[in-house]
């Protein structure tokens, strides 16, 4: 599974539609499943599955109405349209809501029928960007454990995503891009290995001179970007090592410290130092580490 | 690919009967119309110029056919546009369905809902004693006629909005369609339109179909008017699917 990462602009959507042959590149190439996306563009649709940003489905129809309509498209026999339906509905958990039109589902029920519907013709490639944007905790994770499930059944899943845990939970590789450009790519331990070091977060009780605060963690450390008052982020030399010296130093300057924090590199650290900026949303990654329950 | 045009054809028929607001305006403006024609404007028939006709409204209804056509035209293109705009045509693109097959699939759904127009619209004016003076043969020749145009309007509907991929610039289009129609033989003969509208009109290819239409209700079942309306309007057709498949190409360039 390939994690495409990146802030909003940066590409990701654009690359996408390029891949999956609804955009048309204006130079270089790009090749999926083995063929040419520009020349042998029917070739890669017959073997990519597709679901986009933003479940595009019909509203006045039935999500079996939808399921069977997209196997028609691609070319599934229609005897076994029905069969082939009625089993993917059953696998995302819509079995109880098949008959009803899609415009009564809620977000997550959505998402799993955009999922079913891109893997009813059994792609050797499957395209989701940004699955699980909007969702709640519960969608999100039942979503994950599918595509996981996807991943373990052999399929090359290319995800996009704004959320770094998402990549970091499921991801086997990941690409970072920024500008329309890939700044960086490898495993995620690979990637933050090469960030390396953790960091401290600190806030202090006084964000008034917060300049002075930051002169004094410099002599001690990598300074960061912070983006909020009062909070300051230092990449450490020698690990926890560090700490006592940083809090003696802040201490004898007058700073009184409310809050730390020692944290180990993240993909998020792997992506301020590839892109000099934190990405956006990834302070509403989902928190829990609990096992996505089945489907 | 055949199968792949009847499936998007039902989905676009379901989804036209799901939506009153799709269907009715096609049936409920143009029998408005036709009643007010027929009630108020009936004098005209004296006029000179106009041909002899047993009933006005045998005259008045191929004007409510090609008019509810026409709006089945643009009902198709706002469609079409609220598909684009909400991303649908994009699975559909992404699929190995030939693309020809998302314009076909909608230009059938076009011609069966023509058909249902033509139908409810002959009812409609024998309900209220319109005659059919070229029997059988004629309601064969109006359906013909009827659907060819309306397959044609709906491609042109189709190309609109692949070109606009916008539903409100679509819509937008709604009283251009009533300019184009007036400026037609729909309405009135030529004889009786003033310069420079009877000099459009006897170009504007709405007015060979009208006649086409008209001719096996109002007068008999004679060729040539039938011909010249389905040559019109199967031009029509060609040209707006040949147009719609470059707009497609287009726009999955420029997108």
């Amino acid at each position: 599974m390939y994690g495409f990462l990146g802030p909003n602009g940066a590409g990701k959507t654009t690359t996408v539609r390029m891949l999956v042959t609804l955009l048309r590149p204006t130079g270089g190439h790009a090749r999926v499943a083995g063929f040419d996306v520009a020349s042998q563009a029917s070739k890669v649709r017959r073997r990519i599955g597709v679901a986009l940003q933003e479940a595009a489905l019909d509203p006045l129809m039935t999500g079996s109405e939808l399921i069977e309509l997209q196997a028609t498209l691609h070319g599934i026999a229609p005897r076994s349209v029905r069969a082939r339906g009625a089993e993917l509905i059953e696998r995302v958990g819509l079995s109880g809501a098949a008959g009803r039109r899609v415009g009564t589902y809620s977000g997550g029920m959505r998402r799993r029928l955009d999922l079913a519907m891109a893997l009813i013709h059994w792609p050797e490639v499957l395209f989701l960007d940004e699955p699980t944007t909007g969702l709640d905790p519960t969608s999100r994770l039942t979503l994950w454990a599918e595509v996981r499930r996807l991943r373990d059944e052999g399929t090359t899943v290319f995800l996009t995503t704004q959320y770094l845990e998402e990549a970091d939970q499921l991801t086997d590789r990941i690409g970072i891009i920024a500008d329309g450009r890939i700044v960086a790519e490898g495993t995620p331990a690979s990637l933050k290995a090469e960030v390396g070091r953790p960091h401290l977060d600190l806030v202090l009780a006084d964000g008034s001179d917060l300049a002075a605060a930051r002169e004094v963690v410099a002599r001690h450390g990598d300074r960061r970007p912070s983006t909020e008052d009062c909070h300051l982020s230092i990449g450490l030399q020698r690990g926890a090592a560090d700490i006592a010296p940083i809090l003696r130093a802040l201490d004898d300057a007058g700073f009184e410290v409310a809050e730390l924090e020692l944290k180990q590199p993240t993909l998020d650290d792997v992506f301020l130092d590839k892109t000099g900026e934190h990405l956006e949303g990834a302070s509403d990654d989902v928190e829990t580490e609990a096992e996505p329950a089945a489907v | 690919m055949r199968p792949a045009v009847v499936a998007l054809a039902r989905r676009a028929l379901v989804n036209a009967f799901r939506k009153p607001q799709f269907l009715a305006p096609l049936v409920v403006f143009p029998s408005l119309f036709l009643a007010i024609n027929v009630g108020g404007l009936g004098a005209t028939r004296s006029l000179e110029g106009f041909p002899q006709v047993d009933g006005f409204l045998d005259y008045q209804l191929s004007a409510a056919i090609l008019q509810s056509l026409l709006l089945g035209g643009v009902s198709a293109g706002i469609a079409v546009a609220l598909d684009i705009e909400g991303g649908f045509f994009d699975r559909l693109a992404a699929s190995p369905t030939p693309r020809v097959a998302l314009v076909l699939g909608r230009v059938l759904a076009a011609s069966v809902i023509a058909a249902v127009q033509v139908v409810y619209f002959l009812i409609l004016g024998l309900a209220f004693g319109a005659t059919i003076q070229g029997g059988v043969l004629g309601v064969l020749c109006v359906l013909l006629v009827g659907v060819v145009a309306g397959t044609g309007f709906g491609a042109l509907g189709v190309l609109i909005a692949l070109r606009a991929r916008s539903a409100s610039t679509v819509q937008g289009i709604f009283p251009l369609v009533f300019v184009v129609l007036f400026i037609s033989s729909a309405f009135f003969p030529l004889e009786l339109l003033s310069s420079p509208a009877d000099v459009i009109a006897r170009y504007n290819p709405l007015s060979f179909i009208a006649d086409a239409i008209r001719q096996p209700i109002a007068f008999s079942n004679s060729l040539w008017p039938v011909l010249e309306g389905l040559l019109a309007a199967t031009v029509l057709t060609g040209a707006s699917i040949g147009l719609s498949l470059l707009a497609l190409r287009g726009r999955l360039r420029d997108a």
